[in-house]
């Protein structure tokens, strides 16, 4: 039995470039959803009346489905429909890798390496979620594109005041009341909490993600190890739920933190329960 | 009790409490999430996406913790 290492393994090198087994895995997935798109793209083309069958009737229902569920985080179609491009990749392309590793041969089939000195099992294919990298520049991306897209939708001064915030801090001033302005100093305080929970954010999407999948490959070996037969179907089933569920989850907080972003605060009068985290209104 | 000792015993006791916490709180989000649905079985929909989105920022302190436990 061998545990699968914390870090993906390379299997061979592009010149300097290193092609680890997370990165054949979620290269496959790509191409998967360059053909898929490809297909449903000529489908759609093709079509004559407005009613798709087959393969372009379940493609259509899980848009549908995604975008229902997004209705309930952003309370807007037209909100949903803007932000599906990034939230429904990631959820698809998360989903996918997931399930892929999964099946039979990823983590087991693999090519006789030598290892700081001895010959091991280096697997070809590892889920490309199980890869700290890959996550981690997902989370990246998202929180990144979510402060792009918040400068875009609210404007630079107002955005940079839901951290620094000088200007509910003169305005406090203007009042002159003295409990106002006490707020405000202490608003201005849970602002700089605010930078730090963004920096939270990337580790807390990214290790989630990456925790869930690699224990879920670990906890697959050592099961399968164990016995190799019927027992390991329920875990195998839990890795399904895990899967989608984690897809979820991602996505979900993907769009939670979009929508945060690019929501207009309200004035600091109103604004008396606030959280560290920002959680989203339902 | 020396140096090396104590890191050990400080890294099992921040995973510990950083982990009993957490999974306390995402126990009482489903426990009331179970029972909003025994009390209305047609919110079990709409309760889905909000209590998965309150088990994730309750999670996130775990992966805090486990940060942490890895840093120390």
């Amino acid at each position: 039995m061998i545990i699968p290492p914390l870090a993906a393994e390379s299997i061979f090198h592009l010149g300097n470039f290193a092609i680890t087994n997370s990165y054949i895995n979620s290269t496959i997935v790509v191409l998967i959803f360059l053909v898929v798109g490809f297909l449903v793209k000529r489908g759609f083309s093709k079509q004559k009346d407005n009613a798709p069958r087959g393969f372009l009737n379940f493609v259509e229902s899980l848009v549908e489905l995604l975008l229902s569920y997004m209705d309930k985080v952003t309370h807007g179609r037209d909100k949903s429909i803007k932000f599906l491009p990034i939230v429904g990749t990631l959820f698809f392309f998360i989903l996918v890798s997931n399930w892929m590793g999964i099946l039979p041969g990823i983590g087991s089939i693999g090519i006789w390496q030598v290892h700081q000195g001895e010959v091991e099992l280096i697997p070809m294919f590892r889920p490309a979620n199980a890869d700290l990298n890959m996550t981690l520049a997902m989370a990246l991306f998202v929180v990144t594109a979510s402060h792009f897209l918040g400068i875009a939708a609210i404007g630079f001064f107002k955005y940079a005041n839901k951290f620094i915030k000088l200007g509910d801090l003169w305005h406090a001033f203007k009042t002159l009341n003295p409990i106002t302005i006490l707020t405000a100093f202490i608003e201005f305080f849970v602002g700089f909490i605010e930078i730090i929970s963004e920096v939270a954010k990337v580790l807390s999407l990214s290790l989630r993600l990456f925790g869930n999948i690699f224990a879920g490959e670990v906890l697959l070996t050592v099961i399968g190890s164990l016995i190799a037969f019927f027992v390991p179907l329920p875990f195998i089933a839990l890795e399904l739920l895990v899967g989608v569920v984690q897809a979820l989850v991602f996505a979900m907080l993907t769009l939670a933190y979009l929508t945060v972003a690019t929501t207009e605060m309200h004035s600091h009068a109103k604004r008396d329960t606030e959280d560290i985290e920002p959680t989203p209104a339902f | 009790m020396d140096a090396e000792t104590m890191t050990t015993l400080a890294k099992a006791i921040a995973i510990a409490v950083g982990g009993a916490m957490p999974a306390l709180g995402i126990g009482l989000i489903g426990a009331k999430a179970m029972e909003s649905i025994g009390r209305n079985p047609e919110a079990a929909d709409k309760l889905f996406v909000p209590m998965l989105l309150g088990m994730a920022f309750a999670e996130a302190i775990a992966i805090y913790a486990l940060v942490v436990t890895f840093t120390l």
